[in-house]
Parts: structure tokens; C-alpha cells; sequence
């Protein structure tokens, strides 16, 4: 090779690896992967300027670098953070951090309205995967939660601004995807909210986005709103030809018909490929698109409950990083939900699933 | 008695006007330093007078400006900070009202030292009289020759222009400024990279206090080593404290950090004493962010030496037993006032000031605010004042910029020292909406330290 390039090293929770300077924290932890990698709520790969607004991914620096194996003085966002050559990193082995994040995570939940049950994003919210992950059992807070005055942004995307936490990540999508960002974030402090200024529809080309970035039920997809839960739904990699996108999708079925459509994410919740509005929105007929097969679940999601064949096994770090200690399950689904039976096997049903396939009577024990 | 730097000829008649103040020897160290000095003696100089900023921070002045980046072909920045928003603090304002001009001076000299040809004042928006008598002093200079093209036959230019800001604390915060001096929302900057690299429009910037920048005219004037002289320690110089609250005397005072917090309080020179005859219960030293002391443990430290009021001294005994020098806003509380009420007060302010950008701070202020509503109106619960520490707890050093940090530090100093009078409020909730707590113990004599906490 012409060009060694020199590569940083960086021991997060006891692991080494070898990094590209310029590298962040964040992004050199989820190399390492599992639970090594620390939450982001407002990071977003794709999304410039994003990130360090969350305090979810805070770490501790035991060590700077070699050149300066100072440890930093306080806890630093992990997403916002370049690693130096020769940092020492603790997230999961830090309990200053894992503390610090409890804080946070209850912080974001004191004025959440908690309406789970009749959120679209209920399974598939980065919320309720902190809170299971992080968070402590039960609030201290007795107050009224914060309530918003409602906007009506078109007929396409649905607010609500009470489960919003406030990430700028659909700010960010509107400022970078599309002609002309028509919503922002109004007011000040806890009074923040998302809106446009005077009512208005966010009807931009890709705007649609949004709702995959938005970790939260705040923005949803008003065209699938109330229809199905999503842990329901079988998704599948689809695409078509499209002249404003990739048309690489994931469709949500149920039988025959398309629930909705959303791009494609990869194993951190983030979208590579954004996509038109067009697919995202016209686009309800299997006929529409051509299937390319079940998309591949994590493991640990609610969705794949249903038993992929295909599931994406996570590299598990935790022995390494935790002498033995064993990583904890988020939740069973199996335990809280009856439609989720083992003996359902999303992969051996021959086309889209059907109701009848959840029924407790064909269910094989 | 204090020897004065910066004030010394703020209530010579007319000062305000250009005739005066030159008359008076204003704009002496524009020539002294353009003509005698190259902009990294002058950085040498304000180096060796060991100034500190004067806005909160207390970060050495000249180790800031030899930080500058200085890119090829890239412009770059002085902007000086006026927003002065911090409850209790309100010395740059009687600096810019009374003598504007030394303002201007010391922004001509320091732009000089950081090759900036576009200076900016940002200033709190409130000060709407006070944008017209800098305004003025501006035209004065420019038209005198201070200002402009070719300064002095220098080659030198410069212009200086004020921004008038809209009403919110944290634009005082120096990324939060640039954001708001670029026409965005004021929201503070995730750091590094910082000013002196990326500041405003991504020019190299740096961001220096009204006071920081007036004192560089005596520094130059007298030179950086005399300077030094005044003051003890690292805390050299002169330093402007406004005070406040129950005293005779409030006030603007400039005084040389030697002199103790008893005789600053009591001495007629300075504040006068405590008002109508009473007691002195307790006191931020620092503007409402820094850690509010008890009468025993601000007279006196921990060790039991007399407080000075500088850097090192207010700082003595860290947090637990200490406080800072802060910007200089020093609000004296008497035995009549009730701390659970002030520290709700503090609370409202730094839930409104948010700028709601990282969840501790815009969560946790909110519900720090809640709880002090309630201890304050009688509704409290002895398991609140654990809640409160932890939620402060939980803020401090955990958000993006220290506006979290200072709404955390006033109610963990209250409940540190004052515990008694919220568990009072809590256990007496008829009582305390109709009397204070008062006086307590707060001023008893301190039994001396062991060791240190
Ligand atoms: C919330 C907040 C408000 C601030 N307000 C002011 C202010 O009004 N004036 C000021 O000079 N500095 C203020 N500061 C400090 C500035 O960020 C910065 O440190 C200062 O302007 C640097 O100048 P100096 O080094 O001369 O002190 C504030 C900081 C914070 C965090
Ligand atoms: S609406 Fe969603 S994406 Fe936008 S700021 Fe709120 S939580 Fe983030
Ligand atoms: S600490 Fe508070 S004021 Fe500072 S960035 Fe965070 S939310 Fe904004
Ligand atoms: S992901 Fe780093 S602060 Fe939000």
C-alpha cells in the first residue's frame, strides 16, 4: 500500500480496537457492538450537526491518550466525542455513567405521557427500549405532565408533542433532505415544542422521513395511524423503481395489504436511505413492489418475537467486558402478550401473515 | 482607600463625552500600544497581568487570546459580551452608562492584539438606552479618528458594531451568543471545537467580558507587570462588584481583591452595613449561579482565616464550604429573608432561562422549580429535599453548557447550609406562609474545621 494510514487505538470497557482518527466514541464503541455501544436518542449517523443535545450517550474518560492520560473531568457525549490515540473509555464498567444515565432517562420520561397503549411507535420506540435498559423502576415525579396546544401538520405525518424528547433529528431531516424546512423547534426551555409557525402542513418531498428518524411516537404516519401494531405486521425488504429514491423499502403487511411503508434501518435504528414521499405514502399495493424476503429482525426487538429463522444474532461483548455477568433481557414478550406464542413462526407462513394465523385455535403448542 | 483602575474618573462631569474623556487622558493606550507595541506584546502584556475574565469563569484573559487560531486568509474575531443577564450582577452596565468610551478603548487596543477588523458588542437587549450612548461614544471615536480606516496611519481598520440581543439569559453563554450574533436561536454550542478555533461564521472568535476588556487600558497604561501588583495571588487587579439586597449602600464598587468580605460588607467606604439595623444571615458572593454561604462560613473559612474577596479566598473550602467569585454580583441576604423562598426564586429563573436543549437542564429545572413551589407554599414532604439533591445532582456536569451547572449549584449550596430552615418549612407548613424561619444559626461562630471535607 501507498499510504499507511495511521489508526487510533482505544480501549472502551476493556476492549481494544484499532479506529480511523476522527472517529467518534459512539461510532468506535458500536464497532465493538453489543451493549458496549452506548444509547443515542439524537445522534443520527446520516444527519449532520446531530447528537449531544440527549445526554443519553454519556461515558466516562478514564484516560485521555497517551500523550495526555489525563482523565477528563466530566462525563463527555460519547456521540459528539473524537476518540484520541490511546483513550481509555468506560461505559458499561463506569458507574458514574450508568448513574448519570438513570438521571437521564428519568428526566425524559417526567413529561412523557407514557400513552404506550394507544401509540403507533409502542414496539418499535427507542424510549421504551432506554427506559427497559436504563432506566429505574417507578418516577419521583407527582407532577402534572407538560401538555401542548395541538398542531395539525397535513394529512401525511400526525404530531403529538407530548411524547416528544426534543432530539432536533427531524430538524435536522428537513434541513438536509428537503427543498425547505417548514417546521422547527418554537419557544424556549421545557416550553420547546415542534411546529411550524403558523399552522402549517409539512408536505415537503421526503419529509416523510421524519417519522423514521423520530425515535419516539412524536411524529407518526398518519396514513397507518390506529390501523395495526406493528409487532403484528410482517416486514419485508421490498423495492421498486423509483425516480426520486432508492425505493429500497420495508414493507408492513398483513395479508395482502401494505399497512405502510418505511425505509430500511440498520442495526442502530438508523435509516441509510432515505425515501420519497411517494413510496412512503402512495404506495399500499403488494403489487406495487417487488418483495425481496423478510427483513432481518434484531433479536432483542419485540417484532422478531415471532420467531424469525433469520434473526440477526447480536455479538455478544458482555463476558469479555463483565468478567462472566450475565446481559439482561429486555423483555419477553411471550410473558405480557398472548398473540406471540412460540408456536407461531412468522418465517414457515407461506406469504403475508393473516390474523387467522395469530388465532389461539391453529396455534401448534 | 482602594486603588481604582477602571472607575477612577467615572464621576468626572461629562465623561460620558468624547471631549472629556480624551481631555482626561482617555485613548492614551490606543496610541501607546499602536505606536509603541506589536499586537503580541500586547498579548504579552495582558499575559503578564495575570487578568482574569471578569464574565464568571475567571479564565486568564491573555492565555485565551494567544489560543486564537489564525488561519491564512481568514478573518477574525473580538465580540465582547454585555448581555449581563445574571440576576445580581449589574457592573457593566454602570461601566458602559458612566464611561462608554473606556469601553471603546479597550476594544480598539484588544482588536489590535487579535487582528480583528470587525468587532462585535452583544448587549443584553434590555440596556436599550445604554445601545445609544455606546452608540454615540462610537461615532465620537470614529469621528476622532479612533475608528475606521488606517487608524493613526497604522495601516490598522476597524469597525465596531453593537448587536442588541432579545431578551434571553443564555445568549451571556459564549457560544449561545455567537449562535444569536449569526441570527439563529441562542442555542449554546457542543464544544470543541471552541471560539478561538470556530466562533462566529466558523472565524476564529474570542469572547471577552465588557470589564476584561476596559481593564486592558490600565494594563497597557501601566503595564502588564504593575498591574499584577495590585491584588494578591491570582488575583490580580482590579475587580467590579455590584451589590445588593439588605445593605445601605447598594452599589457598583471597584475594589483591589485585598480587602476582606466583613469590611466590604460593613465599611461605609463600600456597602455600609446591613439595612435598618439587622442581621446579616447570608450572601452570594458571586451572582445568583455560585453557592450561596451562610453569615459564619462567608466571613470566615472553614479554617477559620478571615474570607478575602478574590478568586482563592471565595473559592476557599470548594463547595462544600465554599464559593466562587463568579461575575462579581454580590447579593447580601438579611435575617428577614427565607431562603427556601429565595431558592425558588433562583429555581423559576433558571427553568425559564433554558434554552431546552439537553434533557437535564430542561427537564430538571422544571421539576427542581416544582418542588421548591411546593416546600415554599407549605405542600412539602422531607423526602423532597433528597429529591431535589438528587435531581441537582443529576444536572451538575452532565449538559452541554454550565447554564445546567449554575441552576444546580444554588439550590445544592441552600440545602447543604440551609437544610434546617426547608425541613422547618416542611414540618411547620401553616407557620412558614406566615413567619420566616430567621436568623437560625446560620451566623453562629464555626467551630473550628478537623479536616478537611
Ligand atoms: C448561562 C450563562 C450566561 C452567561 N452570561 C454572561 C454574561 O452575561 N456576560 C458575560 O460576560 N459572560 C457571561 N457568561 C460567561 C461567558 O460564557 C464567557 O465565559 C465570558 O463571556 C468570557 O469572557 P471573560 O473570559 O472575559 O470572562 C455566561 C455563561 C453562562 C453559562
Ligand atoms: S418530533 Fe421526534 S424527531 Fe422531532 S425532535 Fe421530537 S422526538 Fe425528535
Ligand atoms: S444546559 Fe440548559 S441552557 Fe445549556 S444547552 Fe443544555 S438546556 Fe440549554
Ligand atoms: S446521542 Fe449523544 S447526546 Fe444524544
Amino acid at each position: 500500500m501507498a499510504e499507511e494510514k495511521k489508526l487510533f487505538k482505544v480501549t472502551i470497557d476493556n476492549i481494544t480496537i484499532e479506529v480511523e482518527p476522527g472517529t467518534t466514541i459512539l461510532n468506535a464503541a458500536r464497532k465493538i457492538g453489543g451493549e458496549v455501544a452506548p444509547p443515542a436518542m439524537c445522534y443520527y449517523s446520516t444527519l449532520k450537526g446531530s447528537g449531544g443535545k440527549c445526554r443519553t450517550c454519556l461515558v466516562e474518560v478514564a484516560a485521555g491518550s497517551t500523550a495526555d492520560p489525563r482523565p477528563m473531568p466530566k462525563l463527555v457525549a460519547s456521540c459528539r466525542t473524537n476518540v484520541m490515540d490511546g483513550m481509555i473509555v468506560k461505559n458499561i464498567t463506569s458507574e458514574k455513567a450508568l448513574d448519570a444515565r438513570k438521571g437521564i432517562v428519568e428526566f425524559l420520561l417526567i413529561n412523557h405521557p407514557l400513552d404506550c397503549p394507544i401509540c403507533d411507535q409502542a414496539g418499535e420506540c427507542y424510549l421504551q427500549d432506554l427506559s427497559y435498559e436504563h432506566g429505574e423502576e417507578g418516577t419521583r415525579y407527582e407532577f402534572k405532565r407538560r401538555t401542548f396546544e395541538k398542531h395539525d401538520i397535513g394529512p401525511y405525518i400526525q404530531l403529538h408533542m407530548t411524547r416528544c424528547i426534543l432530539c432536533y433529528r427531524c430538524v435536522y431531516v428537513a434541513d438536509q433532505l428537503t427543498q425547505k424546512r417548514e417546521h422547527g423547534i418554537l419557544d424556549r426551555g421545557d416550553q420547546s415544542e415542534i411546529a411550524t409557525y403558523i399552522h402549517k402542513a409539512l408536505e415537503n418531498d421526503f419529509i416523510g422521513n421524519v417519522i423514521d428518524v423520530c425515535p419516539v411516537g412524536a411524529l407518526t404516519d398518519k396514513t397507518f395511524r390506529f390501523k395495526n401494531r406493528v409487532w403484528f405486521l410482517k416486514p419485508q425488504d421490498a423495492h421498486r423503481d423509483c425516480p426520486k429514491c432508492s425505493g429500497r423499502v420495508t414493507l408492513w403487511n398483513r395479508g395482502d395489504e401494505v399497512f405502510r411503508v418505511t425505509a430500511r434501518k440498520d442495526q442502530w435504528g438508523e435509516v441509510q436511505e432515505f425515501i420519497c414521499n411517494e413510496c412512503r405514502f402512495e404506495k399500499k399495493k403488494t403489487a406495487d413492489w417487488v418483495i425481496e424476503g423478510p427483513t432481518r429482525i434484531s433479536r432483542h426487538s419485540v417484532i422478531s418475537q415471532g420467531h424469525y429463522v433469520d434473526t440477526v444474532e447480536p455479538r455478544e461483548t458482555l463476558p469479555a467486558v463483565m468478567g462472566g455477568r450475565k446481559p439482561k433481557l429486555l423483555m419477553d414478550i411471550n410473558n405480557v402478550s398472548e398473540v406471540n406464542r412460540p408456536g407461531i413462526d412468522l418465517s414457515e407462513i407461506q406469504g403475508p401473515a393473516h390474523s387467522m394465523d395469530f388465532d389461539s385455535e391453529n396455534i401448534k403448542p | 482607600m482602594g486603588r481604582k483602575l477602571l472607575l477612577e474618573k467615572a464621576q468626572v462631569e461629562g465623561i460620558r463625552n468624547y471631549d472629556v474623556y480624551r481631555r482626561e487622558g482617555g485613548y492614551r493606550s490606543v496610541e501607546k500600544a499602536f505606536k509603541e507595541m506589536s499586537p503580541d506584546q500586547i498579548t504579552d502584556e495582558v499575559k503578564k497581568s495575570g487578568l482574569r475574565g471578569r464574565g464568571g469563569a475567571g479564565f486568564p484573559a491573555g492565555m485565551k487570546w494567544s489560543f486564537i487560531a489564525k488561519p491564512e486568509g481568514v478573518p477574525r474575531h473580538l465580540v465582547c459580551n454585555a448581555d449581563e443577564s445574571e440576576p445580581g450582577t449589574f457592573k457593566d452596565r454602570f461601566l458602559m452608562e458612566f464611561i462608554p468610551h473606556l469601553l471603546i478603548e479597550g476594544l480598539i487596543v484588544s482588536s489590535y492584539a487579535l487582528g480583528s477588523h470587525l468587532t462585535y458588542i452583544y448587549i443584553r437587549g434590555e440596556y436599550s438606552w445604554i445601545i445609544d450612548i455606546l452608540e454615540t461614544a462610537i461615532g465620537e471615536a470614529k469621528s476622532n479618528g479612533w475608528l475606521g480606516e488606517n487608524i493613526l496611519g497604522t495601516g490598522f481598520n476597524l469597525e465596531i458594531y453593537i448587536h442588541r440581543g432579545a431578551g434571553a439569559y443564555i445568549c451571556g453563554e459564549e457560544t449561545a451568543l455567537l449562535e444569536s450574533l449569526e441570527g439563529k436561536r441562542g442555542l449554546p454550542r457542543i464544544k470543541p471545537p471552541f471560539p478561538a478555533v470556530k466562533g462566529v461564521w466558523d472565524r476564529p472568535t474570542v469572547v471577552n467580558n465588557v470589564e476584561t476588556l476596559a481593564a486592558v487600558v490600565p494594563i497597557i497604561l501601566m503595564g502588564g507587570e504593575e498591574y499584577a501588583k495590585i491584588g494578591v495571588g491570582k488575583s490580580t487587579g482590579t475587580k467590579l462588584i455590584s451589590a445588593c439586597g439588605n445593605i445601605n449602600k447598594p452599589g457598583v464598587y471597584e475594589i483591589d481583591m485585598t480587602i476582606s468580605v466583613e469590611d466590604f460588607i460593613y465599611s461605609d467606604e463600600y456597602c455600609g452595613g446591613i439595612a435598618n439595623g439587622k442581621k446579616l444571615k447570608a450572601c452570594i458572593p458571586g451572582g445568583s449561579s455560585v453557592p450561596i454561604l451562610p453569615a459564619n462560613l462567608l466571613l470566615k473559612t472553614a479554617k477559620g482565616e478571615k474570607r478575602i474577596m478574590n478568586y482563592e479566598s471565595l473559592s476557599d473550602g470548594g463547595f462544600a464550604k465554599g464559593s466562587m467569585m463568579g461575575s462579581g454580583g454580590f447579593i447580601v441576604l438579611d435575617e428577614d429573608q427565607c431562603v427556601v423562598k429565595h431558592t425558588y426564586t433562583l429555581a423559576r429563573f433558571y427553568r425559564h432561562e433554558s434554552c431546552g436543549q439537553c434533557s437535564p437542564c430542561r427537564e430538571g429545572t422544571g421539576w427542581m422549580e416544582k418542588i421548591l413551589k411546593n416546600i415554599e407554599t407549605g405542600k412539602g414532604k422531607m423526602s423532597d429535599i433528597d429529591l431535589l439533591w438528587d435531581i441537582q445532582r443529576r444536572i451538575e456536569g452532565n449538559t452541554i453548557c454550565p447554564l445546567g451547572d449554575a441552576a444546580a449549584w444554588p439550590v445544592a449550596a441552600a440545602i447543604r447550609h440551609f437544610r434546617d430552615e426547608f425541613e422547618w418549612h416542611i414540618l411547620n407548613p401553616e407557620e412558614s406562609q406566615i413567619r420566616n424561619y430567621g436568623l437560625a444559626h446560620y451566623a453562629d461562630p464555626l467551630e473550628p474545621a478537623v479536616a478537611a471535607v
